[in-house]
Order: structure tokens, then C-alpha cells, then sequence
């Protein structure tokens, strides 16, 4: 009679708290963030005091002062005289222009590298394997550091080779004439929105008339002729445009536009190497897709052409992006290689900083959050497409 | 379901630590003053630096921090010197070829260090360095002593490390091709300069031509042998650095008598040893090292005599010179027949300059500025006693 009854109504759980799971869930996720503090704290008092130790100080504060050091490569105008926030934005800047033409011209050598690999042609198929494997297994430095070593055999300036239309090739880069606004610039452009205009208008008009039987007039042919010729005609008549010419002088050319050599070859080796990836990525893409897609494609009478181009690569593409992704973020950060060939990246202006200022820790942190920006960009920008890409699945 | 929320607050919470420990440095602890003579209250973070710990060698040009091994103790118990050199310098710093033994007059100065501080001039670890990566080396302290033909500025002193007194007085000057008719800087305008980055030559370099109204086209390059191979493959119109370094350089060229060096100098560049903050007794030991090479050119002390001066010689200078007489080696914590060691390793100031710079080099460098005080020249050394 002394033992208690057991309750119907008790919660099931009886199990003392070490043992039960909600409990343990949790604590298991305290004991985690606990010792990712303690790592995360340990870490910050050894940088702190060895910083102390060595009189290093984290700060943002030298960026304000004057830089003192010249840039070889600047899209935006600087002088020594300018910041070190200005030389880092003429660093960002170079790695931004090499990285987007680079992203560009990869994914159009890739691709057709990636369809020459599938070519039935047994030429085109043979130099695309060869040089996907050529790239592909040779390290970029090296390659970067040969580019640049054969535009330095280019001819002196004094010997330039002079190519049609005032451009002039040397050792120096290549200088071409640089196109430049004129007071009348504007008007050609009027002229040019306007033609534009008349020959919208005169397709839609031609269309409507189409549906409701009428004669068009070749309405779509005289807005296509206004097109070409409005504004051909007033950029005779008005000149919008000047060319500012290359003019050799004492030492180097002047004026003009120049893409220098060390530009040019990284440019290059980034294309070159991050393609033969891309070609292999299009190549498995391709493949990927169903054999039985193609077939259908044939047996309801589409081209070769058209079978690639509205059946094989649409489903290609979804697999190609994700890989994509990491073969423009490798192009973006192999930029930083750049700094082997002398070419004012983020990161060789970056270590120069460092050198000039004394403040390694800032200035790298400044620079891997320049990088990781541009990554976490680069990648938002991609998986949206991919999102996209994805929608039109069936 | 969990860790979308865990990643956020984590990250949160390490900011929120981050966030609390910059605010603890900002404000100094109380009883936490700085010594006099110091501007800035040291970060040292929560703990106060345990006091007596170790007493502050030579007392008062210690600067504040958490207390250090002593750079001295480091290297005798590693049993060798690690010294940052240039790899790229003949005459300077330069692995041999075929032997790869260290040559060149920065290299000398390591064996000077370590001879004195070891007494084995050869216990050297030769750390080769770029312009870029020097500073950090010496600031995370990879290297016990810098000696790598660096300039001594204000800022690299209050940035980089203690720099020890000058081994070779030093000017930026230009070298161009001798057939491109440029006779002076202003000659220079419209060209292409090639220069080294992270040097000081990089910043005098635009000083010097906008004082003088020159306009030119930098070509600027990591390293010391990208910079001259560019120049010498004509991308750059001229090429600025020291003028002993253009010297050095011009000895690799294919055709070294196609390219002369204008007659301006176009700054100051002492070049010199520099050391890590925060040990003085260490930076006596390299500063005077560099001192007792001086010293005893001035006073005839030569690798070939050493021994026979410390018996024979009635002179006091030399014989407190080479310990025969006081204890100025222990002074510095050093055996008293330190700079014996130092003389007998790589020789006195003028045998190490004629080794590697002097008439008998393809450099033929004359001593000018070099020379001992008593010469005409800069080197002076205070009294060793």
C-alpha cells in the first residue's frame, strides 16, 4: 500500500537529463560554439600580443596617407602623390578588367574547345585534346612567366612592327589609335537613337499589317535601310569621332591606347589555361545529356544545328554552370599571379602597400576581403543564372 | 533543420568577443602607464606583463611588450644564425656558383654576427628574401638579423626593426643603355624607368623626376631579377637602384660595357643591419659587432695579425679592442675574445669591402664615402670601452 501508483498522466520521458536527446542536442551545439570561441579567442590573443611584440597595429588609418610609389599599369589617373586607397583602387581595378575580359574570353574558347572535343573531324578533335592536355597539365605560373618572357622578344620600340590603321606592336605592348568624342557627338547619337526608333516602329507596323493581310510595303526593309544608312551618313557629315594617334617618340609611343605586355600575358595565360577546364566541363556536359534526347531530336526532323543548339545545350547547361562557377572564381583568384610577371594587381599593389606602410596584417586582410568579395559576387551572380537555368527544366 | 541557425549566431558571437577585445585594448588597464619615453600605451591585451620576469637587458631603450626568450639565448641554443641576405647581389649577397657558399659583403657581415656571437663564423643560416617579403620576416622575427643591403629610414626604424649603424653608405643612381645619348635625369623624359618594388629607390624614384619636371613611364617588378631582365631586354629605357646594386647587377649582363650609370646620385642610402624590436641587447651585439669591424681597420687589426696584436700590442684601444684587456664582451653578454673571433672569421671592415667590392672584383667599387673617418670618409666608430 506504500508503493505510489504510477500516474497514467506522467510525461513519457523518464530518462534523467544526460540522457535525453533534446537535452544532449543541445548541449552538444553549447560544448561546439564553446570551443570555436575559445579556438577563435586563442587565435586573437597570440595575433595581439606577438603584434604588440613586433609594434604591429591593425588599422585602416595609412590608407588616407600619401603612397609614394608609382603603378606601371593605371586605368584610373595616379601619381605618387596619390592615397594608398587610391593606389589599392588602381589594384582592384587591374584585377577587376583581367578578371572580367578573362571570364569572357574563357567561356568562348571553352566552349568551342568543349564542342571541337566532340567533333566527329578528326583534326579539330585531336588539337582540342591536345590542347586541353597541354593546359590542363602544366602549372599556370609557368606558363604566365613563358607569355610574358616571349612579348619581351618582341621588337624594340625603336623597330616596332606597324600593323594597318596606326597600330604598332613592340616589346612595350601594343598602341592603337584611341577613339574620342567630338562636340558633335551627341547629335550623331540623336541620330542614331532616332534611326533605331524608325525602324522599330516600321517592323512592328510591318508586323501588324502581316496579320491583318494587308501589304507591308517592305516597310521592314526601309526601316532597315534607315538604320544603316542615317547614321552612316551623318557620321560622315559630322565627324563624331576623333582618333587620338599613337606618335613614336624619343623613348616610347605617346598617345593613343596601349595594352601593355605584362596585361596581355596574363590575360592571356588565364584565358588560355582556365579554357582547356571549361572545354572539359562543356565536353561532360554534353555528353551528359541523353543519347535518347538526340535521337528524338533526329526523328522529328531537326538539323545537327539545331539539335545542338535548342535540344542538347539548353540540358547541358544545367549542368555546366555549377562547375562553371569554380572555373571563374580559380580565374579570379589565379589573377593574383600577377604579381610574378610585374602586372599592378590588387595583390602586387597589395604587397608593395605592405612594404611601403608596415602593415602586412591590414593590408592582407584587405586584400583576401577584396578577393572574397569578389568570389561571393561572382558566385551570387552564377547561381542565380543557375536558378534560372533550372526553371526551364521540364 | 539547426545549423542554419548555429553558423549565424556563432559568427555573431565571435564578432561580439572580437568587438570586446579591440575595446579592452583601446582602453589601457589602469596601472598599465606606459614607460616615459614611449608614445603609444603597449596592446598587451588583459594580462599585465609579468613583471621580473625578465629584467629589461642595458635598461633603458627596452621597448614594451610581452618579455622575450632574448634573441641572444635563441641563437646559441639553435646553434646557429639565421640571417636575411639578398640571393640575387653579387658582391652583396650570392650563392656561388657550383659551391653555393654565401658570398658577398652582407653575407660577410652574418658571419661577422655569428662568429661573435658563436664563435664560429660559418654558423650561418643564410634566409634568402625579397624586397617585399623582408619586413615581414624581420617583424615576425623568422630572421635574427636583417642584412640584406637595406636602406635605414625613419619609417623602417619605427616600422620594421632597430637598424644597426650603416656598413656601406650608399646613392640611388640610373643606369641606361651607353648608345642611348642620355647624358643626365633630364635627358629621361618620356622613358620607361624599370624599378624594384618595395624599395626606397621606388619612392625617390617619382620625388626625384617630378622635382625635376620629368615625365616617365614606371615599370615596376617583385623581383630584383625580373626588374634587370626586363631592362635588359630593352622593355625599360633605364633601370634606378643603388648605385652599388647597378654595379653588382651590370657584372650579369650579356654585354655589361653597353650600359653606363649617370654621373647623379639621386639620394642617401645608408645600408645597414637591422634587427627585431623589443631586444636591446641583441641590437648591441649587431651594432657593435659592425662597430669592431671599424674599429679595427682603424687601428691596423687585420685577420692576419689578430693574434699576434692581442699578445704583443702595448696599445690599450687595441688591446681592450680584442679583450685582452676589460671585459667588453661580457658587457654585450659575448665571450671576451669576441671581436678576436670576428677579425680571425671575415676580417676588418676593409678586408671584407676588397673582398667582395674592392679593386680585385669586377665591381672595383671605390671605398668614398666607405672610407674610415681618418681617410676622409663617413666610418666612425665610438669608442670601444
Amino acid at each position: 500500500m506504500t508503493v505510489a501508483p504510477t500516474p497514467a498522466g506522467k510525461p513519457r520521458s523518464v530518462a534523467p537529463l544526460w540522457r535525453d536527446v533534446r537535452v544532449l542536442r543541445v548541449a552538444a551545439q553549447i560544448v561546439v560554439v564553446a570551443l570555436v570561441l575559445l579556438i577563435g579567442w586563442l587565435l586573437w590573443s597570440t595575433l595581439s600580443d606577438n603584434m604588440a611584440a613586433s609594434r604591429l597595429s591593425f588599422g585602416l588609418g595609412f590608407l588616407e596617407q600619401t603612397a609614394g610609389f608609382e603603378i606601371a599599369q593605371t586605368p584610373i589617373s595616379f601619381g605618387s602623390t596619390d592615397t594608398f586607397a587610391r593606389a589599392f583602387a588602381v589594384g582592384l581595378l587591374n584585377t577587376l578588367l583581367v578578371s572580367i575580359s578573362g571570364i569572357v574570353l574563357a567561356t568562348l574558347l571553352g566552349v568551342v574547345v568543349g564542342v571541337a572535343r566532340l567533333s566527329r573531324n578528326w583534326l579539330a578533335n585531336r588539337i582540342a585534346a591536345g590542347y586541353v592536355e597541354l593546359m590542363r597539365n602544366t602549372p599556370l605560373l609557368v606558363q604566365l612567366i613563358l607569355l610574358y618572357v616571349v612579348f619581351l622578344q618582341l621588337p624594340s620600340v625603336a623597330n616596332s612592327v606597324q600593323l594597318p590603321g596606326s597600330i604598332f606592336l613592340n616589346q612595350r605592348g601594343l598602341f592603337m589609335p584611341r577613339p574620342e568624342a567630338e562636340p558633335t557627338f551627341g547629335i550623331w547619337a540623336a541620330v542614331l537613337v532616332v534611326s533605331v526608333l524608325i525602324a522599330v516602329a516600321a517592323a512592328r507596323l510591318a508586323a501588324r499589317r502581316e496579320a491583318d493581310g494587308r501589304p507591308t510595303y517592305r516597310l521592314r526593309t526601309l526601316g532597315i535601310l534607315a538604320l544603316v544608312a542615317l547614321p552612316l551618313v551623318s557620321w560622315l557629315v559630322l565627324g563624331p569621332v576623333a582618333f587620338d594617334q599613337p606618335i613614336q617618340e624619343r623613348f616610347n609611343f605617346v598617345g593613343g591606347v596601349s595594352l601593355s605586355p605584362e596585361f596581355a600575358a596574363l590575360l592571356l595565360g588565364l584565358v588560355i589555361y582556365t579554357a582547356a577546364f571549361i572545354g572539359e566541363v562543356v565536353r561532360g556536359a554534353i555528353q551528359a545529356v541523353r543519347r535518347g534526347q538526340v535521337e528524338a531530336a533526329y526523328a522529328i526532323g531537326l538539323t545537327p544545328g539545331q539539335t545542338l543548339r535548342l535540344v542538347v545545350f539548353p540540358q547541358a547547361l544545367r549542368i555546366i554552370v555549377p562547375p562553371l562557377t569554380s572555373q571563374y572564381l580559380n580565374l579570379t583568384k589565379n589573377s593574383s599571379l600577377a604579381v610574378a610577371i610585374g602586372f599592378a594587381d590588387v595583390f602586387s599593389v597589395g604587397r608593395t602597400m605592405v612594404n611601403q606602410t608596415g602593415q602586412p596584417l591590414s593590408v592582407i586582410a584587405l586584400v583576401m576581403g577584396t578577393y572574397l568579395v569578389l568570389s561571393l559576387v561572382t558566385s551570387l551572380f552564377m547561381n542565380v543564372y543557375n536558378r534560372r537555368v533550372q526553371v526551364l527544366e521540364r | 533543420m539547426r545549423r542554419p541557425v548555429l553558423v549565424p549566431v556563432v559568427l555573431l558571437v565571435m564578432a561580439l568577443v572580437i568587438a570586446a577585445c579591440e575595446t579592452a585594448q583601446v582602453t589601457p588597464a589602469p596601472g598599465d602607464t606606459p614607460p616615459p619615453g614611449v608614445d603609444t600605451p603597449p596592446p598587451v591585451g588583459d594580462t599585465p606583463p609579468p613583471a621580473g620576469d625578465t629584467p629589461p637587458p642595458n635598461g633603458a631603450t627596452a621597448p614594451p611588450g610581452p618579455p622575450t626568450g632574448g634573441i641572444l639565448a635563441e641563437v646559441r641554443s639553435r646553434g646557429e644564425l639565421i640571417c636575411g641576405v639578398n640571393s640575387n647581389l653579387p658582391g652583396f649577397g650570392f650563392p656561388e656558383e657550383g659551391t653555393g657558399r654565401w658570398l658577398g659583403f652582407d653575407a660577410d657581415y652574418c658571419r661577422a654576427v655569428a662568429a661573435a656571437v658563436l664563435g664560429n663564423p660559418e654558423a650561418v643560416q643564410f634566409r634568402p628574401l625579397s624586397t617585399d617579403d623582408r619586413s615581414i620576416a624581420l617583424q615576425t622575427r623568422e630572421i635574427d638579423v636583417l642584412i640584406r643591403n637595406t636602406t635605414w629610414t625613419l619609417s623602417r626604424d619605427t616600422e620594421w626593426g632597430l637598424f644597426a649603424p650603416t656598413t656601406f653608405y650608399d646613392g640611388q643612381g640610373m643606369m641606361v643603355r651607353a648608345d642611348s645619348g642620355v647624358q643626365e635625369l633630364t635627358d629621361l623624359q618620356g622613358a620607361t624607368i624599370c624599378v624594384q618594388s618595395g624599395t626606397t629607390t621606388e619612392l625617390t624614384l617619382p620625388d626625384q623626376m617630378n622635382a625635376l619636371g620629368v615625365d616617365f613611364t614606371p615599370g615596376v617588378y617583385g623581383t630584383i631579377d625580373e626588374t634587370y631582365q626586363v631592362y635588359e631586354s630593352g622593355a625599360c629605357d633605364a633601370v634606378t637602384s643603388d648605385r652599388s646594386q647597378l654595379v653588382a647587377r651590370r657584372t650579369l649582363f650579356a654585354n655589361p660595357d653597353e650600359h653606363v650609370l649617370l654621373d647623379e646620385v639621386m639620394s642617401k642610402e645608408p645600408l645597414g643591419p637591422s634587427v627585431p624590436f623589443g631586444d636591446a641587447q641583441w641590437f648591441n651585439i649587431v651594432k657593435w659587432v659592425v662597430f669592431a669591424t671599424i674599429q679595427a681597420e682603424e687601428v691596423g687589426v687585420d685577420s692576419t695579425n689578430v693574434a699576434q696584436m692581442r699578445d704583443t700590442s702595448t696599445d690599450v684601444v687595441v688591446l681592450r679592442l680584442l679583450g685582452a684587456q676589460d671585459e667588453l664582451g661580457a658587457k654585450l653578454g659575448l665571450d671576451n675574445d669576441w671581436v678576436v673571433n670576428v677579425i680571425t672569421g671575415v676580417g676588418n671592415y676593409g678586408e671584407i669591402y676588397n673582398r667582395h667590392l674592392g679593386p680585385d672584383t669586377p665591381f672595383n667599387l671605390p671605398r668614398g664615402p666607405n672610407e674610415l673617418w681618418t681617410e676622409g670618409g663617413l666610418l666612425y666608430a665610438p669608442p670601444l670601452r
